[in-house]
């Protein structure tokens, strides 16, 4: 069991440890990190979405309160970043846990909805308070430190984004594979039964929830860091559906297919650089190919014609 | 974003064109003041109710398209925004390139109904036993995909349509009404009714609400219900693109103005009762005069985040909304 | 064949068991029960008691509210009227995840398994109860967590060669025939350790062998001071198996008693217009 486990994230530790070699000029490293950030929010939202059947269209909400949280305290009120990430982490899991009761209870459309509906109202009070939040322009950032310590250049955010990575993974493959884990599948399996057998759904649907909540918020808080600088776009719809996105393509219900998901579509963007103009009809047709074609998502669909009867 | 503008009582006076959901502001001109002087608070409040329910008529024929389609598949067709998009960009740079405004609106409106049918056809159809969750990524795809079409077709920018009769605004009561809001209150309630009489008085109207109630049944009456899902897709493009051509006048039309309007016109028909036409309508209204009141009363900024307020106090209150059944689920 | 269960599982499930003595007490006691759904009443005033360890079958013709009464008893439905005593504690209102802590399990109709998970996971998730829920433990892997999982899932594969599918114990839940997951969802419902199981429908779509099979399961679940109470149509089974019935028509009790008792009741016979084997 621990070798089948582990040897994933160890090859992905290894990858990751790896990178940098081929990453030699700040340009690509600044793409490997955002793509790690994206990765980070998108095992989380995955938790949410592949193993507990929910949805969120509004996760993009999150991150950006998590970002202006970070932004504001530590630019406008000289707070120290980590109590600044960790106050704008708490406020984000408070209004998560608030929403969450009510709005779980709904499925499929409404909660979609739902999730919709707080996403936006989140990216349109950001760009609203102008006071607060610099408004549709953003604010500057000022940067991370710690204890004196301040991570500087796109090498020293790259080792901070891929051990964070790393152990988002770890404690993501933890958590399924434990009783809550299973409890949380058991949600999206046969949603009645769980019940009968013990599982307290609505408390699960909440926290789980609730955790991919929190963690889009620390990796806003830390981009905001990283980027310097932070406009209400990073918080609206358009962002929540590319996360959508990310996970659906790489693989619901599976954390590697997540994180592969992430690195693909925030890569070719990138790489493609006359792809800009087209970027919305690219995107657009690969949701709606990947559900029509492949609706397990990459990594699972592809590990099931590699590996037949293999769990990922 | 800004709150209708009042013109003054004396003398007539072009208002400025008020914005209707758009998610950018048009222009930095700052937020619509009241001006002062002479106006009753029942002008305010007129001006204000029928901005509303102009918009509010917009938003009904997005909620009718919904609850047609919803009604014929159960599917949330999130793309039904942009149908009102490609009306309204269609009839604006068709009319700009010379051609005969009902022609233009005619081709906007083809177009819709194509795109209609081509999702109908190769996505609905395609994942006909999928998940929910997955056929919302597939309308939302849909919808982001000719968002990003329209954008590479007709750029990023704002186009203009000319009023159909003019510009002069129409005093009543001391509130200025543009002619074009009567547009498109008129051409609003004419769709619905022409849409109601087909549901009530024609074989193909029977078929679809039959459909709706019971596919399996409609289907052993010798109902084609492929057709069906196809014809609902086509007639709220329809729907969508003739009440985006009527509005484009008043508000402009962008490749960016379907996806607010798709929402807010899902907002109209989960308040009304999700499947129930009237309810839709019903529901739109109440959502344009709701966002109209709000903005001229409290604040034209957060006038957008109304629809979205309504839409979680619907769905955590009463997610059947107003007219809709209520159901148990069997176990 | 079914293979023989360890011994080390026969502890853990007689110790479920209550004391022979307290066997004749009544584990369910339901009270003017009445469930209405849309101005029709799926259960009306119905009153009968269920005595500890016993195996008890609810019979009735289609539409009688057998699977209604079930979703009442197991907290799926909320009584519109009545009350429901598991165990001495008035359960009515309850959600069923709070009767899972009280020992009620149940299995259903229209299968319920876990597709999205493997066979063990899906009896291991029975489990819940007794293993560590917290995310916390989860989230870093406490040690704690792992020692109680690994008895899990050995107990679960255990369970699982009980009801005779040791072949299936590798296998993904969505890779097994219809019967075999008929049984997995009883071995999940065991997992729970539970004082009373209720099987619906249990051999639903299957045959004569598989019947059977289930028939031998019932009466060892039964032997361990379980109480076991089915809903079933299968008439052979249902006089073949149970200690006591109790037949339904269109929501109100029919006859309740022995099997003797309830096959030559002239109102039962009526109700059924055929013969009960």
């Amino acid at each position: 069991m621990f070798s089948h486990r582990l040897a994933p994230l160890a090859g992905l530790a290894v990858v990751a440890a790896l990178l940098p070699l081929a990453l030699t000029n700040n340009f690509l490293l600044n793409i490997a990190i955002v793509a790690g950030f994206n990765a980070i929010v998108c095992v989380g939202l995955n938790l949410l979405i592949g193993f507990a059947g929910q949805i969120s269209l509004g996760h993009a909400g999150f991150f950006g309160l998590g970002a202006y949280a970070s932004a504001v305290l530590v630019s406008t009120y000289g707070w120290p970043p980590l109590a600044a990430l960790l106050a704008g982490a708490a406020a984000v899991g408070g209004l998560a846990f608030a929403v969450a009761k009510p709005i779980l209870r709904l499925k499929g459309h409404y909660l979609a909805m739902a999730t919709l509906g707080i996403g936006i109202i989140i990216s349109i009070v950001l760009k609203t308070e102008t006071k607060i939040t610099g408004g549709p322009d953003g604010m500057p950032v000022d940067s991370f430190s710690l204890l004196g310590f301040a991570p500087y250049g796109e090498r020293a955010w790259y080792w901070i984004v891929a051990a964070l990575l790393v152990l988002a993974v770890w404690g993501a493959l933890n958590l399924i594979d434990s009783p809550a884990g299973r409890a949380l599948r058991a949600v999206h399996g046969a949603e009645v039964a769980a019940e009968t057998l013990g599982v307290d759904t609505a408390g699960y649907k909440v926290m789980v929830f609730v955790l991919s909540a929190v963690m889009a918020s620390v990796t806003g808080s830390l981009s905001a860091h990283y980027l310097g600088f932070i406009t209400p776009g990073a918080s609206d719809f358009f962002r929540s559906i590319e996360l959508v996105t990310m996970v659906v393509f790489g693989g619901m219900a599976s954390t590697f297919g997540a994180v592969i998901g992430a690195v693909v579509l925030t890569v070719l963007p990138q790489l493609l650089t006359s792809f800009h103009d087209y970027e919305a009809m690219v995107l657009g047709a690969i949701l709606m190919l990947t559900m029509v074609f492949m609706p397990k998502g990459l990594v699972p669909t592809l590990s099931a014609l590699i590996a037949p009867r293999r769990q990922v | 974003m800004q709150a209708p503008m009042v013109g003054e009582r004396v003398a007539p006076v072009k208002p400025a064109k008020f914005l209707a959901p758009s998610p950018q502001p048009l222009s930095r001109e700052g937020r619509g003041a009241l001006s002062g002087d002479a106006i009753t608070m029942g002008a305010d409040f007129l001006q204000f109710l029928v901005s509303g329910i102009t918009v509010g008529a917009i938003y009904a024929l997005a909620g009718l398209g919904f609850a047609i389609i919803y009604n014929a598949s159960t599917v949330i067709n999130f793309a039904q925004g942009e149908f009102i998009m490609i009306g309204g960009m269609s009839a604006a740079t068709l009319t700009a390139a010379g051609l005969p405004l009902p022609l233009a609106i005619l081709i906007g409106c083809a177009a819709a109904m194509l795109g209609g049918v081509l999702l109908a056809k190769f996505a609905i159809e395609k994942a006909r036993n999928a998940s929910v969750v997955t056929l919302i990524i597939i309308t939302i795809g849909a919808s982001i995909f000719l968002r990003g079409l329209a954008e590479v077709v007709w750029g990023k920018e704002f186009h203009q349509l000319a009023s159909f009769s003019g510009d002069t605004p129409i005093l009543v009561l001391g509130a200025a009404i543009l002619p074009q809001s009567l547009w498109v209150i008129g051409v609003a309630l004419a769709l619905i009714l022409v849409i109601g009489f087909f549901f009530t008085r024609t074989l193909s109207g029977k078929a679809m609400l039959a459909t709706s109630y019971n596919r399996l049944a409609a289907q052993l009456v010798g109902v084609n219900v492929r057709k069906v899902v196809l014809a609902a897709f086509a007639l709220s493009a329809a729907l969508g693109a003739v009440g985006g051509a009527v509005v484009t006048p008043i508000t402009f039309s962008s490749s960016e103005m379907g996806i607010m309007l798709g929402l807010k016109g899902f907002t109209a028909a989960v308040l009304g009762g999700l499947g129930n036409g009237l309810g839709a309508v019903v529901g739109g209204l109440i959502v344009g005069i709701a966002e109209a009141l709000s903005a001229g009363y409290l604040s034209s900024a957060y006038k957008d985040a109304v629809a979205f307020v309504i839409i979680l106090l619907v769905l955590v209150f009463m997610p059947n909304g107003l007219f809709g059944k209520r159901g148990t689920e069997r176990v | 064949m079914i293979d023989a269960a360890s011994p080390a599982m026969m502890d853990t499930l007689a110790q479920a068991a209550p004391a022979a003595a307290e066997r004749t007490a009544p584990l369910l006691r339901v009270e003017n029960l009445s469930r209405e759904f849309g101005g029709v009443l799926a259960i009306q005033d119905l009153s009968f008691t269920l005595p500890k360890g016993r195996i008890v079958s609810i019979i009735g013709p289609n539409g009688a509210g057998k699977t209604t009464l079930f979703n009442l008893i197991t907290g799926v439905y909320t009584p519109t009227y009545g009350r429901i005593l598991f165990d001495g504690r008035d359960i009515a209102g309850l959600p069923p995840y709070r009767l899972a802590a009280r020992g009620m399990s149940r299995t259903f109709q229209n299968l319920q398994i876990f597709f999205n998970m493997s066979a063990l996971e899906n009896v291991m998730v029975g489990r819940h109860l007794h293993l560590d829920r917290g995310v916390l433990a989860a989230l870093f892997r406490l040690p704690r967590l792992v020692r109680k999982d690994r008895e899990a899932r050995d107990l679960a594969a255990e369970l699982m060669r009980e009801v005779g599918l040791a072949k299936y114990i590798d296998a993904q839940a969505s890779a097994m025939p219809y019967g075999a997951l008929k049984r997995l969802e009883i071995a999940r419902a065991l997992a729970a350790e539970p004082k009373m199981l209720l099987l619906d429908e249990p051999a639903a779509g299957l045959n004569g062998t598989e019947s059977r099979e289930i028939d031998e399961l019932i009466k060892r679940i039964a032997a361990r001071g379980i109480t076991v109470v089915l809903v079933e149509h299968d008439m052979k089974m249902v006089m073949g198996i149970s200690d006591h019935i109790l037949a339904l028509n269109y929501g109100r009790k029919l006859a309740e008693g022995t099997p003797g008792e309830v096959s030559a009741n002239p109102d039962v016979i009526a109700a059924y217009l055929g013969s009960m084997a």
